[in-house]
């Protein structure tokens, strides 16, 4: 291995299903496991994994996933329709949280803690915090600042930048 | 596999200086594998945490995750990577005499 070691990442969640925030978290917190800087710019929908109040009410998209079968991964396609059914997305969302407790994956609010105190650094985006008209105070304790874009670019100095 | 010497003895570990096998560890060897993981002088706080993980390796063949360290060693996670900084689970594991953690989380 004569690569040079990844020493910072910049990540960008986007996404606020429970499959667009949790690869975020994910790699965020397997970065400062391996001694990596990692920040995490949440925008637009991505927010609400740190916004009071929303972040254990993520759920995975059961409409328009032609990935999503059930009741295993093995199982077979979720019709869209099906998946339109009133309490489909909670229940699916039930059945991988449970998994993903086996596994010793926390919850969202927990997870964001995990982060913070691993030193991670959360941040919000400005044009989706002035769009959404959300304030410092909507944000869980964990979220350091609302950045402009430019600010996150500064901060991303050095890093690699993942968008997810 | 390859081996190596501590103190005197010969010890099981994969290419990454983990151990193979936890039972060739001793307390005394962990003061030296502190020193090359540059944690320098073990302290009661890293002795609580290597405890830990070599008790709860031991009930359930795998090395805990830092959430599992958090919640049932109740060693807080801040803690964790103050006492081990720059990877602690790895860093804490190969002190501890155990495998490589092997977990995304």
């Amino acid at each position: 291995m004569s690569e040079e070691k990844i020493k910072k990442v910049s990540i960008v969640c986007s996404k606020g299903s429970l499959e667009g925030v949790y690869p975020s978290l994910i790699m965020a917190n397997g970065a400062r496991m391996e001694g990596i800087e990692a920040s995490i710019f949440f925008t637009f929908f991505g927010l609400y994994a740190i916004l009071k109040g929303y972040q254990d009410n993520i759920k995975i998209a059961t409409v328009g996933n032609p990935a999503m079968r059930v009741p295993d991964a093995k199982g077979f396609p979720l019709p869209t329709w099906m998946g339109s059914i009133p309490g489909m997305s909670s229940f699916a969302t039930k059945m991988m949280m449970k998994e993903m407790d086996q596994l010793d994956i926390p919850p969202i609010g927990e997870f964001i803690e995990m982060i913070h105190d691993a030193g991670g650094k959360l941040y919000a985006c400005k044009a989706t915090v002035d769009m959404f008209h959300l304030t410092m105070d909507d944000f869980c304790p964990q979220v350091e600042k609302v950045l402009t874009v430019g600010e996150f670019y500064d901060l991303s100095a050095g890093a690699q930048i993942i968008f997810t | 596999m390859a081996t190596r010497e501590i103190m005197g003895t010969t010890v099981d570990v994969n290419e990454e200086g983990y151990f193979i096998d936890p039972g060739q560890w001793t307390e005394e060897m962990a003061a030296v594998l502190a020193q090359e993981e540059a944690i320098g002088e073990l302290v009661e706080g890293h002795w609580k945490v290597l405890k830990f993980l070599r008790a709860d390796f031991e009930e359930k063949g795998v090395i805990p995750s830092i959430r599992r360290v958090k919640n049932a060693g109740g060693i807080p996670t801040k803690d964790l990577y103050a006492l081990f900084p720059d990877g602690p689970l790895k860093k804490s594991s190969k002190i501890a005499g155990l495998p490589k953690p092997a977990s995304c989380v």
